[in-house]
């Protein structure tokens, strides 16, 4: 319980932060639509977005938003869909370090290419600088890890922030440079689909489609080596080259999506739908699908709310958008969700609780040699048998009035036929369960009664059939107490109890 | 098959024997060296397969058995020596040998289904970029009945117990109709009744002539599970049959002083004798 509360908590803290943070951007954002180019720049005054802008939107009437949107939302899917590999074979720190290397290549990019007389912002130019360094801090942590003793979260996190740290060093650097205009530069750090022609997002969409279509192609062979590498090395196939593979396809969409996401928030992308989709699913397909779907929303709602309020950075809406869907499938995930498996658990312990009854009030009247129904059960007999509390026992006892097994009176209980008759099979399983036990598994005696307790509760159909032939039990009856039910096991149960 | 009892005898031949297998010889192993951050694993370590023989390697923790088994697949380099196959190098028969890993050695939270594993086996004949399909389902299946779980198949297998994963892995191995099977302690912390399953299901392979290398921890089953047994601590110590080799001196010079089962085990391989 106290896990549950403490997610619970955790989810909570998590809403207010991120409503905190749309409505300080509210508050922050300009409400200009650049590419409708309404209203002057000078227009500070804090608004809502008008019904024509918003119709705009919703039906991408503007083309240049239309194409960004399509760009992003392809983006946020081949982040998706890599990133469901990536979160399997733990490789997203990696992904992290790997966006954050870029920083120093994208300035440095800008400097050498101004200094020689050429255009410092042109997309070429950053990008091949951006990858070029992005390779680099990736070859430094496996240099690192691979000839020094320090552990990988170590390597991982020295690289990424030295990195980072020149990358925004040589950025400021290249602001203050005489040639050139590097304004905008930033813009990669933070994400920016404004800034974005449409040239840009052709580029990211074909990129992203190659992304999709080698993920499609190798689904096989990538969810093997993330399952087991060892398997798959020894069945021959070219492990090596798959995880490089995996790599490139990091790379690609981490180069290609620092335009519209930017380098500090890129790992978001590959991280937030591939956990929220594990939410939904026990099946790695669906999985990858799922998160595919999520982060292609992610990337087109986010992409949508940055060309509504201009001001935001769009890497920020992609990521809380993301984080929004992240927070849903956490409490209502149908596989792992917070409320399944709470729900899942009480149904649990209320079934064990039902069965602890109804066992308790059959060996009593065992005890008492009349197994009969309607026969007196003393409510303090049930409540010495077991360590509840008087309320839980409460609980249980009308759960089973209600479901016509019992009947109720101030103090004491009297089984239904029906009840009789559930008594004696949910025994009967247990006592046969106990029989196995000590004759297979060599138990003592004594300590046979709490296995068996914990155990009856998923026995099924099918192997309480099997322990009856392996037993050589007859079908109806109730075998005795394998233990004797007499002083040890009751007596240490109640004691237990008080 | 040559049984050295004596390592001083082995030492005197170099490296015992192996490496020289023929195409009938399933695994051969000469002189093989392998070293993690130049503090050697393995050293000198030879010895031949018999076909059809249920091997297993024994030896205490640390002594590089899984190593052995992971040199033997070349999924990690070795310093010198040579091993061969059913009369090749390994990749070239990859297709007649199984694996079995450890169970420790993958994560078991991972979004799969028990038959989604064992399907993993038949990947190399799927065939690249193509999809699983019905007739791999089926083999995968029918692999899962083999082992006696097919009614666990579309369970998630974090949802299965020790057992039931180690079982599971069995299967893969099964599927993939080798003629060679390494397994990498295949009864770790199993249950009685899988611990019998499994070795039902190898004495089934040796009635049709496939071959198992075993690691195996508990030295007073190998009498009763094994032919064959490779005694190892960074060096072969001894290997051969176990009625030959699986003495109380040999285990002594394998386990040094740490031994607390030899009476135990001398004891059953009295009581194995006194039943011959």
């Amino acid at each position: 319980m106290t896990r549950m509360r403490q997610s619970f908590r955790t989810v909570l803290m998590a809403c207010l932060l991120m409503s905190a943070l749309v409505m300080g951007g509210e508050v922050i954002a300009a409400p200009v639509l650049d590419t409708a180019g309404q209203r002057s720049i000078a227009d500070r005054s804090v608004s809502w977005p008008t019904f024509d802008q918003w119709k705009r939107l919703i039906l991408l009437q503007d083309y240049n938003t239309r194409v960004v949107v399509l760009g992003t939302m392809l983006l946020g899917c081949a982040g998706g869909m890599v990133g469901s590999f990536t979160l399997l074979r733990r490789r997203a720190l990696m992904a992290d370090a790997l966006s954050h290397a870029t920083a120093p290549g994208i300035g440095l990019a800008f400097i050498v290419a101004t200094t020689l007389g050429l255009d410092g912002k042109s997309l070429p130019v950053l990008l091949s600088g951006a990858t070029l360094s992005g390779l680099v801090g990736v070859g430094v942590i496996l240099v690192l890890r691979n000839t020094t003793r320090l552990k990988e979260d170590t390597v991982l996190g020295a690289v990424l922030s030295v990195f980072f740290g020149a990358g925004v060093a040589l950025l400021s650097l290249s602001q203050q440079m005489e040639k050139g205009h590097a304004a905008g530069l930033e813009s990669f750090i933070y994400g920016k689909t404004a800034s974005m022609g449409i040239q840009d997002t052709m580029l990211i969409s074909v990129a992203a489609l190659i992304c999709i279509a080698a993920c499609l192609l190798f689904f096989k062979e990538l969810k093997l080596l993330c399952f087991d590498q060892g398997f798959a090395e020894s069945a021959g196939f070219p492990v090596v080259r798959l995880d490089l593979l995996l790599m490139a396809m990091v790379v690609t969409v981490t180069i290609v999506g620092l335009q519209a996401v930017g380098l500090i928030l890129m790992i978001a992308l590959f991280v937030i739908p591939a956990a929220a989709a594990r939410f939904w699913t026990e099946k790695m397909w669906t999985m990858f699908l799922i998160s595919g779907i999520l982060g292609a929303l992610g990337g087109m709602l986010g992409a949508g709310a940055s060309a509504l309020f201009a001001k935001l950075p769009s890497g920020a809406m992609i990521v809380l958008v993301c984080t929004g869907f992240f927070l849903i499938s956490m409490v209502f995930g149908s596989a792992r969700g917070v409320l399944i498996r709470w729900l899942r658990r009480s149904r649990l312990n209320r079934s064990v609780d039902y069965q602890h009854l109804l066992r308790a009030a059959y060996e009593y009247l065992e005890g008492g040699g009349r197994l009969v129904a309607g026969h007196d059960i003393p409510m303090a007999a049930l409540l010495d048998a077991r360590s509840w509390s008087v309320s839980r026992l409460r609980r249980v006892v009308g759960r089973a009035e209600r479901s016509g097994l019992l009947k109720r009176e101030v103090s004491r209980i009297r089984l239904t036929e029906k009840g009789l008759r559930e008594a004696a099979r949910i025994t009967r399983q247990h006592r046969l369960w106990e029989l196995y036990l000590i004759t297979y598994a060599d138990i003592a005696p004594g300590r046979v009664d709490r296995d068996a307790d914990a155990i009856e509760h998923v026995l099924e159909p099918e192997i309480v059939a099997e322990l009856e032939a392996t037993l050589k039990k007859s079908g109806s009856d109730v075998p005795s107490s394998p233990h004797g039910l007499s002083e040890p096991a009751i007596a240490g149960v109640a004691s237990q109890g008080q | 098959m040559s049984t050295l009892p004596d390592a001083r005898q082995d030492r005197l031949r170099g490296s015992g024997t192996g490496g020289r297998g023929s195409s009938e010889t399933p695994l051969s192993v000469y002189d093989l060296t392998v070293a993690y951050h130049r503090k050697p694993v393995l050293w000198d370590v030879g010895f031949d397969i018999p076909s059809g023989a249920l091997v297993g390697i024994v030896g205490p923790n640390g002594s590089g058995k899984t190593t052995l088994l992971k040199a033997v697949m070349e999924l990690i380099p070795k310093a010198s020596g040579r091993i061969s196959v059913f009369g090749k190098p390994y990749r070239e028969n990859r297709r007649r040998v199984g694996y079995m890993p450890q169970r420790e050695s993958v994560d078991w939270d991972f979004p799969v289904d028990a038959r989604d594993v064992v399907t993993m086996g038949l990947y190399n004949q799927v065939g690249w970029c193509l999809p699983v399909r019905k007739k791999h389902r089926r083999a995968a299946l029918d692999a899962l009945s083999r082992v006696g779980i097919e009614e666990l198949a579309h369970r998630q297998i974090s949802q299965l117990s020790g057992g039931q994963q180690q079982r599971t892995f069995l299967a893969r191995a099964l599927v993939q109709n080798a003629d060679l099977y390494l397994m990498d302690e295949p009864f770790a912390a199993v249950d009685a009744a899988t611990e019998r399953a499994i070795i039902e299901i190898l004495r089934d392979m040796k009635r049709n002539g496939k071959t198992a290398v075993v690691i195996h921890h508990d030295l007073q089953t190998v009498p009763e599970y094994f032919d064959y047994v490779v005694l190892l601590n960074m060096r072969v110590v001894a290997h051969g049959a176990v009625d030959e080799v699986f003495t109380r001196e040999n285990l002594q010079k394998t386990y040094g002083g740490r031994l607390t089962l030899l009476d135990e085990v001398t004891e059953e391989m009295r009581r194995r004798e006194r039943s011959l």
